[in-house]
Protein backbone atom coordinates (compact mmCIF):
# COMPACT_ATOMS: atom_id res chain seq x y z
CA UNK A 1 0.00 0.00 0.00
CA UNK A 2 1.00 3.85 -0.69
CA UNK A 3 0.27 6.60 1.48
CA UNK A 4 0.84 9.94 0.80
CA UNK A 5 0.71 12.55 3.59
CA UNK A 6 1.09 16.33 3.77
CA UNK A 7 3.58 15.85 0.66
CA UNK A 8 5.13 19.28 -0.37
CA UNK A 9 7.20 20.58 -3.11
CA UNK A 10 7.83 23.86 -4.94
CA UNK A 11 10.49 24.64 -7.71
CA UNK A 12 11.56 28.06 -6.94
CA UNK A 13 8.95 30.10 -6.35
CA UNK A 14 6.25 27.65 -7.58
CA UNK A 15 4.43 25.66 -5.19
CA UNK A 16 3.70 22.50 -7.16
CA UNK A 17 2.77 20.09 -4.35
CA UNK A 18 0.87 21.84 -1.49
CA UNK A 19 0.20 19.24 1.39
CA UNK A 20 -1.06 16.51 -0.39
CA UNK A 21 -2.43 13.45 1.01
CA UNK A 22 -3.40 10.31 -0.88
CA UNK A 23 -3.52 6.35 -0.22
CA UNK A 24 -3.50 4.06 -2.74
CA UNK A 25 -4.40 0.35 -2.09
CA UNK A 26 -2.77 -2.94 -3.18
CA UNK A 27 -3.99 -4.52 -6.03
CA UNK A 28 -6.11 -1.20 -7.66
CA UNK A 29 -5.61 1.16 -10.54
CA UNK A 30 -5.27 4.82 -9.62
CA UNK A 31 -5.46 7.72 -12.18
CA UNK A 32 -4.35 10.65 -11.36
CA UNK A 33 -5.79 13.55 -13.51
CA UNK A 34 -5.22 17.15 -13.57
CA UNK A 35 -4.42 20.34 -15.97
CA UNK A 36 -0.94 20.10 -17.87
CA UNK A 37 1.88 21.59 -15.39
CA UNK A 38 -0.30 21.00 -12.10
CA UNK A 39 2.53 18.23 -10.91
CA UNK A 40 0.91 14.82 -12.17
CA UNK A 41 4.15 13.97 -13.07
CA UNK A 42 6.48 15.27 -10.28
CA UNK A 43 3.79 13.58 -8.41
CA UNK A 44 4.33 10.49 -9.84
CA UNK A 45 8.44 10.97 -9.33
CA UNK A 46 8.49 11.18 -5.47
CA UNK A 47 6.76 7.45 -5.45
CA UNK A 48 9.33 6.33 -6.89
CA UNK A 49 12.38 8.18 -5.12
CA UNK A 50 13.47 10.21 -8.13
CA UNK A 51 12.28 13.72 -6.17
CA UNK A 52 12.76 14.20 -2.82
CA UNK A 53 9.90 16.43 -1.15
CA UNK A 54 10.18 19.06 0.80
CA UNK A 55 7.54 18.20 3.18
CA UNK A 56 5.88 15.21 3.90
CA UNK A 57 5.77 11.38 3.47
CA UNK A 58 5.43 8.73 0.96
CA UNK A 59 5.04 5.27 2.91
CA UNK A 60 5.27 1.88 0.86
CA UNK A 61 3.96 -0.66 3.04
CA UNK A 62 4.60 1.23 6.02
CA UNK A 63 8.18 2.19 4.87
CA UNK A 64 8.94 5.88 4.80
CA UNK A 65 10.63 6.66 1.69
CA UNK A 66 11.57 9.68 2.09
CA UNK A 67 14.06 8.49 4.61
CA UNK A 68 15.45 6.50 2.82
CA UNK A 69 19.35 6.32 1.36
CA UNK A 70 20.13 5.98 -2.16
CA UNK A 71 20.91 2.10 -1.58
CA UNK A 72 17.94 1.56 -0.01
CA UNK A 73 15.70 3.17 -2.41
CA UNK A 74 17.89 1.39 -5.45
CA UNK A 75 16.69 -2.23 -3.93
CA UNK A 76 13.19 -0.93 -3.19
CA UNK A 77 12.72 0.42 -6.82
CA UNK A 78 13.10 -3.30 -7.89
CA UNK A 79 9.62 -3.35 -6.58
CA UNK A 80 8.22 -0.56 -9.05
CA UNK A 81 8.15 -0.17 -12.70
CA UNK A 82 7.51 2.91 -14.34
CA UNK A 83 6.52 3.51 -18.14
CA UNK A 84 7.54 6.64 -19.25
CA UNK A 85 5.55 9.66 -21.71
CA UNK A 86 8.38 9.24 -24.11
CA UNK A 87 8.64 5.96 -23.21
CA UNK A 88 12.59 6.20 -22.53
CA UNK A 89 14.02 3.49 -24.20
CA UNK A 90 17.90 3.34 -24.02
CA UNK A 91 18.69 4.00 -27.55
CA UNK A 92 22.11 2.66 -27.82
CA UNK A 93 20.92 -0.77 -26.83
CA UNK A 94 18.44 -3.01 -28.91
CA UNK A 95 14.33 -3.68 -27.70
CA UNK A 96 15.89 -7.06 -26.34
CA UNK A 97 18.59 -5.56 -24.31
CA UNK A 98 16.14 -2.76 -23.25
CA UNK A 99 14.17 -5.55 -21.97
CA UNK A 100 16.44 -7.27 -20.19
CA UNK A 101 18.30 -5.18 -18.66
CA UNK A 102 16.38 -4.91 -15.30
CA UNK A 103 16.93 -8.89 -15.59
CA UNK A 104 20.36 -8.67 -15.99
CA UNK A 105 21.41 -6.39 -12.97
CA UNK A 106 18.74 -7.73 -10.57
CA UNK A 107 19.43 -11.54 -11.28
CA UNK A 108 21.29 -14.48 -12.03
CA UNK A 109 19.40 -16.03 -14.32
CA UNK A 110 21.61 -17.38 -17.48
CA UNK A 111 21.20 -15.81 -20.79
CA UNK A 112 18.77 -18.84 -22.17
CA UNK A 113 16.38 -17.76 -20.10
CA UNK A 114 16.61 -14.08 -20.01
CA UNK A 115 16.56 -14.17 -23.50
CA UNK A 116 13.19 -16.60 -23.01
CA UNK A 117 11.62 -14.16 -20.90
CA UNK A 118 12.19 -10.93 -23.00
CA UNK A 119 9.98 -12.77 -25.68
CA UNK A 120 7.85 -13.70 -23.18
CA UNK A 121 7.40 -10.00 -22.25
CA UNK A 122 7.43 -8.65 -25.65
CA UNK A 123 4.25 -10.78 -26.69
CA UNK A 124 2.30 -10.08 -23.58
CA UNK A 125 2.53 -6.01 -24.86
CA UNK A 126 1.77 -7.55 -28.33
CA UNK A 127 5.46 -7.70 -29.83
CA UNK A 128 7.39 -10.27 -31.81
CA UNK A 129 9.97 -10.04 -33.75
CA UNK A 130 11.58 -7.23 -32.83
CA UNK A 131 13.92 -7.92 -30.42
CA UNK A 132 17.29 -7.07 -32.07
CA UNK A 133 15.93 -3.73 -33.45
CA UNK A 134 16.83 -0.27 -32.27
CA UNK A 135 13.93 1.85 -29.96
CA UNK A 136 14.64 4.65 -33.11
CA UNK A 137 13.00 2.66 -35.97
CA UNK A 138 9.92 1.91 -33.77
CA UNK A 139 6.55 3.66 -33.96
CA UNK A 140 5.63 5.85 -30.96
CA UNK A 141 3.17 3.31 -29.92
CA UNK A 142 5.49 0.00 -30.18
CA UNK A 143 8.03 2.52 -27.88
CA UNK A 144 5.29 2.91 -25.44
CA UNK A 145 4.60 -0.91 -25.53
CA UNK A 146 8.46 -2.02 -25.41
CA UNK A 147 8.58 0.32 -22.09
CA UNK A 148 5.61 -1.37 -20.28
CA UNK A 149 7.51 -4.47 -21.69
CA UNK A 150 10.74 -3.13 -19.84
CA UNK A 151 8.62 -1.88 -16.94
CA UNK A 152 6.95 -5.58 -16.53
CA UNK A 153 11.06 -7.34 -16.58
CA UNK A 154 11.15 -8.44 -12.79
CA UNK A 155 7.69 -8.80 -12.15
CA UNK A 156 7.07 -5.66 -10.05
CA UNK A 157 4.64 -5.36 -7.75
CA UNK A 158 3.50 -1.45 -8.63
CA UNK A 159 3.78 0.16 -12.21
CA UNK A 160 3.37 3.99 -12.18
CA UNK A 161 2.51 5.20 -15.74
CA UNK A 162 3.22 8.44 -16.81
CA UNK A 163 0.69 9.88 -19.81
CA UNK A 164 0.62 6.54 -20.99
CA UNK A 165 -1.78 7.72 -24.39
CA UNK A 166 -0.30 11.24 -25.07
CA UNK A 167 1.15 11.62 -28.85
CA UNK A 168 -0.58 8.22 -29.44
CA UNK A 169 -3.45 8.13 -32.57
CA UNK A 170 -6.89 7.35 -30.60
CA UNK A 171 -6.74 3.64 -31.95
CA UNK A 172 -3.95 3.08 -30.53
CA UNK A 173 -4.20 5.45 -27.54
CA UNK A 174 -7.28 2.41 -26.78
CA UNK A 175 -5.24 -0.58 -27.35
CA UNK A 176 -2.44 0.46 -24.80
CA UNK A 177 -5.34 1.34 -22.58
CA UNK A 178 -6.64 -2.29 -23.16
CA UNK A 179 -3.02 -3.72 -22.64
CA UNK A 180 -2.75 -1.78 -18.91
CA UNK A 181 -5.66 -2.33 -18.04
CA UNK A 182 -5.51 -6.59 -18.63
CA UNK A 183 -2.62 -6.72 -17.70
CA UNK A 184 -3.83 -4.91 -14.48
CA UNK A 185 -6.60 -7.68 -14.05
CA UNK A 186 -4.25 -10.49 -15.06
CA UNK A 187 -1.29 -9.56 -12.99
CA UNK A 188 -3.08 -8.27 -10.02
CA UNK A 189 -0.14 -5.34 -10.48
CA UNK A 190 -1.25 -2.09 -8.10
CA UNK A 191 -1.03 0.67 -10.73
CA UNK A 192 -0.76 4.47 -10.61
CA UNK A 193 -1.00 6.42 -14.04
CA UNK A 194 -1.47 10.06 -14.98
CA UNK A 195 -2.81 11.67 -17.65
CA UNK A 196 -4.89 14.37 -18.63
CA UNK A 197 -7.01 12.21 -21.27
CA UNK A 198 -10.17 11.36 -19.81
CA UNK A 199 -10.69 8.24 -22.23
CA UNK A 200 -7.95 6.63 -21.31
CA UNK A 201 -8.69 7.62 -17.49
CA UNK A 202 -12.57 6.03 -17.52
CA UNK A 203 -10.89 2.77 -19.38
CA UNK A 204 -7.88 2.16 -17.23
CA UNK A 205 -8.96 3.16 -13.38
CA UNK A 206 -10.56 1.60 -10.90
CA UNK A 207 -10.36 5.26 -8.82
CA UNK A 208 -9.80 8.21 -10.34
CA UNK A 209 -7.95 11.47 -8.36
CA UNK A 210 -8.07 14.84 -9.82
CA UNK A 211 -5.03 17.01 -8.40
CA UNK A 212 -4.85 20.62 -8.39
CA UNK A 213 -3.05 23.89 -6.80
CA UNK A 214 -1.06 21.18 -5.80
CA UNK A 215 -3.81 18.86 -3.59
CA UNK A 216 -6.31 15.88 -4.28
CA UNK A 217 -9.33 17.70 -4.64
CA UNK A 218 -11.70 15.22 -5.84
CA UNK A 219 -11.46 11.16 -5.58
CA UNK A 220 -14.30 8.64 -6.57
CA UNK A 221 -14.54 5.71 -9.21
CA UNK A 222 -14.85 6.92 -13.14
CA UNK A 223 -18.92 6.21 -12.32
CA UNK A 224 -18.65 8.75 -9.40
CA UNK A 225 -16.55 11.37 -11.19
CA UNK A 226 -18.78 11.44 -13.96
CA UNK A 227 -22.08 12.22 -11.92
CA UNK A 228 -19.75 14.71 -9.45
CA UNK A 229 -20.85 18.12 -9.20
CA UNK A 230 -17.67 19.88 -8.34
CA UNK A 231 -17.90 22.76 -10.69
CA UNK A 232 -13.37 22.33 -11.62
CA UNK A 233 -14.04 18.61 -11.63
CA UNK A 234 -17.00 19.34 -14.46
CA UNK A 235 -14.80 22.01 -16.38
CA UNK A 236 -11.89 19.49 -16.89
CA UNK A 237 -13.95 16.26 -17.28
CA UNK A 238 -16.09 18.68 -19.86
CA UNK A 239 -12.67 19.65 -21.29
CA UNK A 240 -13.81 23.60 -21.32
CA UNK A 241 -11.84 26.80 -21.40
CA UNK A 242 -13.88 28.84 -19.03
CA UNK A 243 -14.52 27.80 -15.57
CA UNK A 244 -13.13 28.26 -12.21
CA UNK A 245 -10.02 26.12 -12.98
CA UNK A 246 -8.90 28.89 -15.60
CA UNK A 247 -10.61 31.77 -14.05
CA UNK A 248 -8.90 31.51 -10.70
CA UNK B 1 29.86 40.66 -11.86
CA UNK B 2 30.44 39.72 -8.47
CA UNK B 3 27.43 37.49 -8.30
CA UNK B 4 29.28 35.38 -11.59
CA UNK B 5 31.95 34.89 -9.90
CA UNK B 6 29.95 33.74 -7.21
CA UNK B 7 28.07 31.44 -9.46
CA UNK B 8 31.07 30.04 -11.22
CA UNK B 9 32.71 28.94 -8.04
CA UNK B 10 29.59 28.00 -6.76
CA UNK B 11 29.09 25.88 -9.82
CA UNK B 12 33.06 24.59 -9.05
CA UNK B 13 32.29 23.24 -5.65
CA UNK B 14 29.58 20.95 -7.29
CA UNK B 15 31.70 19.88 -9.91
CA UNK B 16 34.02 18.67 -7.82
CA UNK B 17 31.40 17.33 -5.76
CA UNK B 18 30.25 15.23 -8.37
CA UNK B 19 33.45 14.31 -8.97
CA UNK B 20 33.77 13.00 -5.53
CA UNK B 21 30.45 11.04 -6.17
CA UNK B 22 31.90 9.47 -8.59
CA UNK B 23 34.88 8.48 -7.51
CA UNK B 24 33.17 7.03 -4.71
CA UNK B 25 31.60 4.72 -6.64
CA UNK B 26 34.43 2.82 -8.21
CA UNK B 27 34.20 0.27 -6.16
CA UNK B 28 33.12 -2.83 -8.34
CA UNK B 29 33.37 -1.41 -11.62
CA UNK B 30 35.07 -4.65 -13.09
CA UNK B 31 31.56 -5.96 -12.71
CA UNK B 32 30.82 -3.11 -15.71
CA UNK B 33 33.96 -4.14 -17.56
CA UNK B 34 32.67 -4.40 -21.34
CA UNK B 35 31.00 -0.80 -20.44
CA UNK B 36 34.45 0.49 -19.73
CA UNK B 37 35.51 -1.29 -22.91
CA UNK B 38 33.13 0.56 -24.53
CA UNK B 39 34.02 4.13 -23.43
CA UNK B 40 37.85 3.27 -23.57
CA UNK B 41 37.14 2.38 -27.58
CA UNK B 42 35.49 5.22 -27.77
CA UNK B 43 37.73 7.70 -25.88
CA UNK B 44 40.91 6.13 -26.70
CA UNK B 45 40.77 3.89 -30.46
CA UNK B 46 38.46 6.17 -32.10
CA UNK B 47 40.44 9.44 -30.99
CA UNK B 48 43.29 8.07 -32.73
CA UNK B 49 42.90 9.34 -36.08
CA UNK B 50 42.22 13.14 -34.81
CA UNK B 51 45.43 12.99 -32.50
CA UNK B 52 47.23 11.58 -35.15
CA UNK B 53 47.19 14.81 -37.41
CA UNK B 54 47.10 17.29 -34.80
CA UNK B 55 50.58 15.36 -33.35
CA UNK B 56 52.51 14.87 -36.72
CA UNK B 57 51.44 18.98 -37.20
CA UNK B 58 52.69 20.42 -33.60
CA UNK B 59 55.67 18.10 -33.74
CA UNK B 60 56.83 19.62 -37.20
CA UNK B 61 55.86 23.50 -36.24
CA UNK B 62 57.82 22.74 -33.19
CA UNK B 63 60.65 21.71 -35.15
CA UNK B 64 60.09 25.10 -37.48
CA UNK B 65 60.02 27.25 -34.80
CA UNK B 66 62.75 25.92 -32.54
CA UNK B 67 65.35 26.43 -35.60
CA UNK B 68 63.90 30.04 -36.18
CA UNK B 69 64.57 30.92 -32.54
CA UNK B 70 68.32 28.94 -32.67
CA UNK B 71 69.61 30.77 -35.72
CA UNK B 72 72.61 31.00 -35.00
CA UNK B 73 72.95 31.21 -31.31
CA UNK B 74 72.50 27.38 -30.42
CA UNK B 75 73.90 24.55 -32.41
CA UNK B 76 71.02 22.51 -34.39
CA UNK B 77 72.19 20.02 -32.75
CA UNK B 78 70.30 20.39 -29.63
CA UNK B 79 67.11 20.59 -31.93
CA UNK B 80 65.68 16.96 -30.40
CA UNK B 81 66.74 18.01 -27.28
CA UNK B 82 64.41 20.57 -27.35
CA UNK B 83 61.58 19.57 -29.13
CA UNK B 84 61.56 15.87 -27.09
CA UNK B 85 61.73 17.74 -23.73
CA UNK B 86 59.21 20.34 -24.70
CA UNK B 87 56.58 17.41 -26.57
CA UNK B 88 57.02 15.14 -23.92
CA UNK B 89 57.05 17.67 -20.87
CA UNK B 90 54.30 20.27 -22.35
CA UNK B 91 52.86 19.91 -25.78
CA UNK B 92 51.83 15.83 -26.21
CA UNK B 93 49.45 16.27 -22.71
CA UNK B 94 48.17 19.74 -23.10
CA UNK B 95 47.44 18.78 -26.86
CA UNK B 96 45.95 15.98 -26.77
CA UNK B 97 43.74 16.76 -23.94
CA UNK B 98 42.71 19.88 -25.52
CA UNK B 99 41.54 17.75 -28.66
CA UNK B 100 40.52 14.92 -26.64
CA UNK B 101 38.11 17.31 -25.05
CA UNK B 102 36.70 18.49 -27.90
CA UNK B 103 36.24 15.20 -29.55
CA UNK B 104 35.61 13.03 -26.51
CA UNK B 105 34.12 16.01 -24.06
CA UNK B 106 31.74 16.99 -26.37
CA UNK B 107 30.27 13.99 -27.46
CA UNK B 108 29.82 12.74 -23.35
CA UNK B 109 27.58 15.76 -22.60
CA UNK B 110 25.53 15.52 -25.45
CA UNK B 111 25.12 11.60 -25.29
CA UNK B 112 24.18 12.17 -21.58
CA UNK B 113 22.45 15.61 -22.14
CA UNK B 114 20.16 13.60 -24.41
CA UNK B 115 19.69 10.87 -21.72
CA UNK B 116 18.53 13.34 -19.28
CA UNK B 117 16.24 15.41 -21.44
CA UNK B 118 14.52 11.75 -22.50
CA UNK B 119 13.98 10.67 -19.36
CA UNK B 120 16.78 7.81 -19.92
CA UNK B 121 18.71 8.67 -16.56
CA UNK B 122 15.63 8.97 -14.84
CA UNK B 123 14.31 5.46 -16.64
CA UNK B 124 17.59 4.09 -14.97
CA UNK B 125 17.25 4.77 -11.71
CA UNK B 126 13.24 3.25 -11.82
CA UNK B 127 14.89 0.04 -12.73
CA UNK B 128 17.32 0.22 -9.53
CA UNK B 129 20.51 1.40 -11.49
CA UNK B 130 22.93 4.04 -10.26
CA UNK B 131 23.55 6.32 -13.41
CA UNK B 132 26.95 7.15 -11.84
CA UNK B 133 28.12 3.52 -11.75
CA UNK B 134 26.56 2.93 -14.97
CA UNK B 135 27.54 5.90 -16.77
CA UNK B 136 29.94 7.86 -14.92
CA UNK B 137 32.28 5.94 -13.77
CA UNK B 138 32.86 3.47 -16.69
CA UNK B 139 34.14 6.86 -18.55
CA UNK B 140 36.29 8.25 -15.79
CA UNK B 141 38.35 5.11 -15.81
CA UNK B 142 38.20 5.20 -19.65
CA UNK B 143 39.55 8.22 -19.48
CA UNK B 144 42.27 7.86 -16.84
CA UNK B 145 43.48 5.15 -18.71
CA UNK B 146 43.14 6.29 -22.20
CA UNK B 147 44.30 9.65 -21.93
CA UNK B 148 48.03 8.52 -20.84
CA UNK B 149 47.86 5.87 -23.80
CA UNK B 150 46.93 8.34 -26.74
CA UNK B 151 49.58 10.44 -25.03
CA UNK B 152 52.33 8.33 -25.52
CA UNK B 153 50.97 7.99 -29.41
CA UNK B 154 50.82 11.58 -29.87
CA UNK B 155 54.44 11.77 -28.28
CA UNK B 156 56.18 9.52 -30.30
CA UNK B 157 54.51 10.82 -33.37
CA UNK B 158 54.89 14.72 -32.90
CA UNK B 159 58.79 13.67 -32.19
CA UNK B 160 58.21 12.09 -36.21
CA UNK B 161 57.09 14.69 -37.45
CA UNK B 162 59.53 17.20 -35.89
CA UNK B 163 62.20 14.96 -37.41
CA UNK B 164 60.84 14.77 -40.79
CA UNK B 165 60.76 18.70 -40.86
CA UNK B 166 64.34 19.12 -39.42
CA UNK B 167 65.56 16.36 -42.08
CA UNK B 168 63.59 17.42 -44.95
CA UNK B 169 63.70 21.37 -44.81
CA UNK B 170 66.20 22.22 -42.06
CA UNK B 171 68.82 19.59 -43.17
CA UNK B 172 69.57 18.02 -39.67
CA UNK B 173 70.66 14.98 -40.09
CA UNK B 174 69.38 11.90 -38.47
CA UNK B 175 72.34 11.16 -35.94
CA UNK B 176 72.12 14.51 -35.21
CA UNK B 177 68.62 15.07 -34.58
CA UNK B 178 68.80 11.36 -32.59
CA UNK B 179 71.67 12.77 -30.41
CA UNK B 180 70.08 15.69 -29.50
CA UNK B 181 66.82 13.24 -28.55
CA UNK B 182 69.08 11.18 -26.14
CA UNK B 183 71.05 14.14 -25.01
CA UNK B 184 68.91 15.35 -21.93
CA UNK B 185 66.62 12.34 -22.30
CA UNK B 186 65.13 11.40 -19.02
CA UNK B 187 62.44 9.10 -18.17
CA UNK B 188 61.18 11.16 -15.57
CA UNK B 189 59.88 13.84 -18.03
CA UNK B 190 57.75 10.96 -19.62
CA UNK B 191 56.37 10.04 -16.42
CA UNK B 192 55.55 13.12 -15.62
CA UNK B 193 53.53 13.95 -18.81
CA UNK B 194 51.74 10.95 -18.45
CA UNK B 195 50.38 11.71 -14.90
CA UNK B 196 49.24 15.65 -16.26
CA UNK B 197 47.36 13.30 -19.17
CA UNK B 198 45.56 11.41 -16.52
CA UNK B 199 44.40 13.83 -14.75
CA UNK B 200 43.28 15.92 -17.59
CA UNK B 201 41.92 12.64 -18.31
CA UNK B 202 39.69 12.57 -15.25
CA UNK B 203 39.17 16.57 -16.04
CA UNK B 204 37.92 15.45 -19.43
CA UNK B 205 35.15 12.78 -18.46
CA UNK B 206 34.00 15.14 -15.08
CA UNK B 207 33.02 17.92 -17.29
CA UNK B 208 31.32 16.14 -19.97
CA UNK B 209 29.36 13.72 -17.27
CA UNK B 210 28.74 16.41 -14.83
CA UNK B 211 26.99 19.04 -17.38
CA UNK B 212 25.29 16.12 -19.56
CA UNK B 213 23.97 14.55 -16.20
CA UNK B 214 22.41 18.45 -15.17
CA UNK B 215 21.27 19.06 -18.72
CA UNK B 216 17.63 20.34 -18.78
CA UNK B 217 15.41 22.13 -21.79
CA UNK B 218 15.90 19.73 -24.51
CA UNK B 219 18.01 20.36 -27.67
CA UNK B 220 19.07 23.89 -26.56
CA UNK B 221 19.69 22.47 -23.28
CA UNK B 222 22.17 19.70 -24.72
CA UNK B 223 23.75 21.89 -26.90
CA UNK B 224 24.00 24.51 -24.20
CA UNK B 225 25.50 21.76 -21.89
CA UNK B 226 28.29 20.37 -24.82
CA UNK B 227 29.66 23.74 -25.20
CA UNK B 228 29.80 24.55 -21.41
CA UNK B 229 31.34 20.71 -21.00
CA UNK B 230 33.94 21.31 -23.52
CA UNK B 231 34.76 24.78 -23.15
CA UNK B 232 34.93 24.26 -18.80
CA UNK B 233 37.53 21.29 -19.74
CA UNK B 234 39.66 23.04 -21.60
CA UNK B 235 40.11 26.07 -19.05
CA UNK B 236 40.66 23.64 -16.47
CA UNK B 237 42.60 21.67 -18.71
CA UNK B 238 44.90 24.26 -18.72
CA UNK B 239 45.01 25.79 -15.02
CA UNK B 240 45.68 22.29 -14.02
CA UNK B 241 48.77 22.19 -16.20
CA UNK B 242 50.20 25.23 -14.59
CA UNK B 243 49.33 23.67 -11.18
CA UNK B 244 50.65 20.22 -11.90
CA UNK B 245 53.73 21.26 -13.71
CA UNK B 246 54.47 23.49 -10.86
CA UNK B 247 53.80 20.82 -8.23
CA UNK B 248 55.72 17.32 -10.27
CA UNK B 249 58.63 19.74 -11.75
CA UNK B 250 59.37 21.72 -9.27
CA UNK B 251 58.19 20.42 -5.99
CA UNK B 252 58.38 16.30 -6.71
CA UNK B 253 60.69 16.39 -9.13
CA UNK B 254 62.69 19.04 -7.37
CA UNK B 255 63.84 20.83 -10.52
Amino acid sequence: MIVIKQLGKRFGAKKVLNGLDLTITDGESLVIIGRSGCGKSVLLKHIIGLLKPDSGHIYIDERDITAMKEAELSELRKRFGMVFQGAALFDSMTVAENVALPMREHSQLPEQTIRERVTEKLRMVGLEGVEDVHPASLSGGMKKRVGLARAMAIDPEFILYDEPTTGLDPIMADAINDLIRSLQKKLAITSVAVTHDMRSAYKIGDRIAMLHDGKIIYEGTPNEIQKCEDPMVCQFIAGSASGPLTDS
Amino acid sequence: MGRRVFESLEETGRIFLFFVSVFKAFPGFWRKGHLVLEQMVAMGIESLPLVFVTSIFTGAVAAVQAAYQFQAYVPMRYLGSVIGKSVVIELGPVLTALVVAGRVGASIAAELGTMRVTEQIDALETIGISPVKYLAVPRMIAGMVMLPVVTIFSDFLAIVGAYVVAYVSLDVATNTFMEGLRLFFEMRDIFGGLVKSLFFGVVIATMGCYFGFHAEGGAEGVGRATTRAVVSSCLAILVLDYMLATLIFRVLLGA
